[in-house]
């Protein structure tokens, strides 16, 4: 029989009590971990995307603007002298420092046709870089070889054609090969075609409209990268798309203040419970105190006994709250990522955390009634006496 | 030579109007070894009497001590190791913990010695057979009858083998024989050479003592020897 066994006899014995101090610990500890694990899953679902997937920097040729006002009125911006890239130029992009870090580069000629007595819009790409570029695309039919051309699904409907079916622009022949389905972006408004192939219909040989590049890379230096392309490349105009991470991020940040303020909540409230429960459990034991005392217990070994029956239940709270918050994790994040693609991790810090934020939380709520408990005159408790 | 040794004990609950004199000022000294009773009607001061000299409750002014030792000269944590060494207590309701079996419950006492549970199980398994409840040593408090729970009480009290005992009303909830049956167990008790202090309002439970401390409004109004053994307490009129 130690202080330990006191205690843990206890809890067997007050397991509602036990019970209510577990479940308002477990709540703030799961939530918190539900909130800070989903928040790291959904930051790595964007590094993974952005690093992964996707163009991240943009070459244009360069353009002259000319801002037109009329009595301090701005009127907008008329473009001149519009220019475009010469495809032998883009071999320049090998020769940068971080070449190694470029994954896939994918020139676009733009133009546009008349097909069907209607005006389209035809995008000459490389359909090999598009499959590293654009890996959501998902196409029903064949990517198109040399006269083939694949449609937006907007563009297939607009035109009402189907795979297989032929149509004729600017006195050649061509064959839809594929409908892409539909992005929700402008491709699916968009006629594609090989790069040569349209580069030959808009007359634009060698000529590229601009170009999308894939930079590959872990905390990927994508600013000296496009210093180093605008070097290489000094008559286009070279950007990093950063604009859709930017503001994911923010979301995601203003996500993650939102969950320091709930957890905030939730701790508070986690630790009144604590607080309440085990002062209610003190006054309920008085006279058991007060045997405890005439026995020779010193204040402290009662304050041990208090204090060891809240670590017990938060410690158990710290590990079962770990891992309904994970769980909890696992299940929400596909509603917020939208994919499957990203998975939960076990993140030690976290479990540590969570461990001793609960054991902190239980403990700190409990000095308080530990404090009264060690005060609890022995005469008042044991009115027999 | 005294053991327990009382010098004008006072203790005052409240102030001014509303002060209650629950001990006026006692003095009196136990010899070790002997079995003494304190009587006296309800609300007379002997459970004050009996917490006082627990070391429980700080008196008002007066002196006390046990073995030369001054008892509320020492502080609090001092006073609690005074208490598991010196002092074994016999609570009226037993105040068994009811979560804990009858042998962990004997066994509290020695939760804050440094000791194996080994020879904790052992002491406390030894205390359970004085008291003659060997076999049930596994049940919960609330599985047994008030006679045992007695015993168990009392078996808890002299676990650690402490040299002074205070009962309080061990027999108040107890039926004729289990009385008798308690009450032998302490005799036997101080016979071994226990010194035990018993407050009672029961003649027949204070025939078994050998001196008796009458009270009577926080005083001590009599203090006569007691021949030891039942009957001898026709005289008392309590």
């Amino acid at each position: 029989m130690t202080l330990k066994d006191i205690a843990l006899r206890n809890i067997r014995r007050r397991k509602a009590k036990a019970g209510f101090v577990l479940a308002g610990l477990l709540i703030a500890v799961s939530t918190a971990v539900a909130l800070l694990g989903l928040i790291e899953a959904m930051n790595r679902d964007i590094q993974q995307k952005l690093e992964e997937y996707g163009a991240n920097i943009l070459i244009l040729p360069k353009t002259e603007n000319l801002s037109l006002t009329y009595g301090g009125l701005s009127l907008g911006g008329v473009s001149f002298e519009m220019q475009e890239i010469r495809q032998a130029d883009l071999g320049r992009v090998k020769t940068i420092k971080n070449a190694a870090n470029v994954a896939a580069m994918g020139p676009t000629v733009l133009g546009a046709l008349e097909v069907k007595e209607r005006k389209v819009l035809l995008a000459g790409v490389d359909f090999q870089a598009t499959k590293i570029l654009k890996p959501w695309w998902k196409i029903a039919g064949a990517v198109p070889t040399d006269f083939g051309v694949l449609l937006g699904a907007e563009a297939s409907r607009i035109l009402a054609l189907e795979t297989g079916d032929h149509f004729k622009v600017n006195g050649s022949e061509l064959q839809v090969s594929g409908i892409l389905e539909p992005t929700g972006s402008q491709d699916d408004q968009l006629v594609f075609a090989r790069l040569d192939t349209a580069q030959s219909l808009l007359h634009k040989e060698g000529r590229v409209s601009m170009v999308e590049v894939a930079a590959l890379c872990t905390a990927c230096p994508i600013e000296a990268m496009v210093s180093q392309i605008s070097r290489a490349l000094p008559d286009t105009k070279v950007m990093a798309i950063q604009q859709v991470v930017q503001s994911r991020m923010e979301t995601l940040d203003y996500f993650r203040q939102f969950s320091y303020g709930v957890t905030a909540v939730l701790v508070l409230v986690g630790s009144l419970v604590v607080l309440v429960t085990m002062m209610g459990s003190v006054r309920e034991r008085t006279s058991e105190i007060g045997i405890f005392r005439a026995m020779g217990f010193r204040r402290s070994h009662v304050i041990r006994i208090v204090l060891l029956e809240a670590g017990i239940i938060s410690a158990m709270a710290g590990i079962l709250g770990y891992l309904v918050g994970f769980g909890s994790t696992k299940l929400a994040l596909p509603f917020f990522t939208g994919s499957n693609s990203i998975g939960v991790i076990f993140d030690p810090v976290l479990a540590a955390g969570a461990f001793a934020a609960a054991l902190l939380m239980g403990l700190a709520s409990s000095v308080y009634p530990a404090l009264m408990a060690a005060r609890i005159d022995p005469t008042d408790a044991l009115r027999a006496l | 030579m005294s053991y327990i040794h009382a010098e004008n004990l006072v203790k005052q609950y409240g102030t001014a109007d509303a002060a209650v004199m629950a001990v006026g000022g006692m003095s009196f000294r136990i010899k070790m070894g002997e079995f003494v009773v304190v009587m006296g009607e309800s609300g007379s001061g002997k459970s004050t009497l009996l917490s006082m000299m627990g070391a429980l409750n700080t008196p008002t002014s007066g002196e006390y001590s046990v073995d030369g030792l001054e008892v509320y000269k020492l502080g609090q944590d001092q006073r609690a190791d005074f208490r598991r060494e010196f002092l074994g207590f016999v609570f009226q309701s037993f105040h068994l913990v009811p979560y804990l079996t009858l042998l962990e419950n004997v066994m509290l006492p020695l939760a804050t010695v440094k000791m194996s549970s080994k020879k904790k199980r052992a002491l406390a398994e030894d205390a359970l057979l004085r008291v003659g409840l060997n076999g049930k040593s596994h049940r919960l408090p609330g599985q047994t009858s008030g006679g045992e729970q007695e015993r168990v009480a009392i078996a808890r009290a002299i676990v650690n083998e402490p040299p002074i005992l205070f009962a309080d009303e061990p027999s108040g909830n107890l039926d004729t024989k289990t009385t008798r049956e308690v009450m032998d167990l302490l005799k036997n008790l101080n016979e071994e050479g226990m010194t035990i202090v018993m407050v009672t309002h029961s003649p027949e439970c204070a025939s078994y003592t050998r001196r008796m401390l009458r009270i009577s409004d926080g005083l001590l109004v009599e203090d006569v020897p007691l021949n030891g053994s039942k009957g001898g307490i026709q005289a008392i009129v309590c």
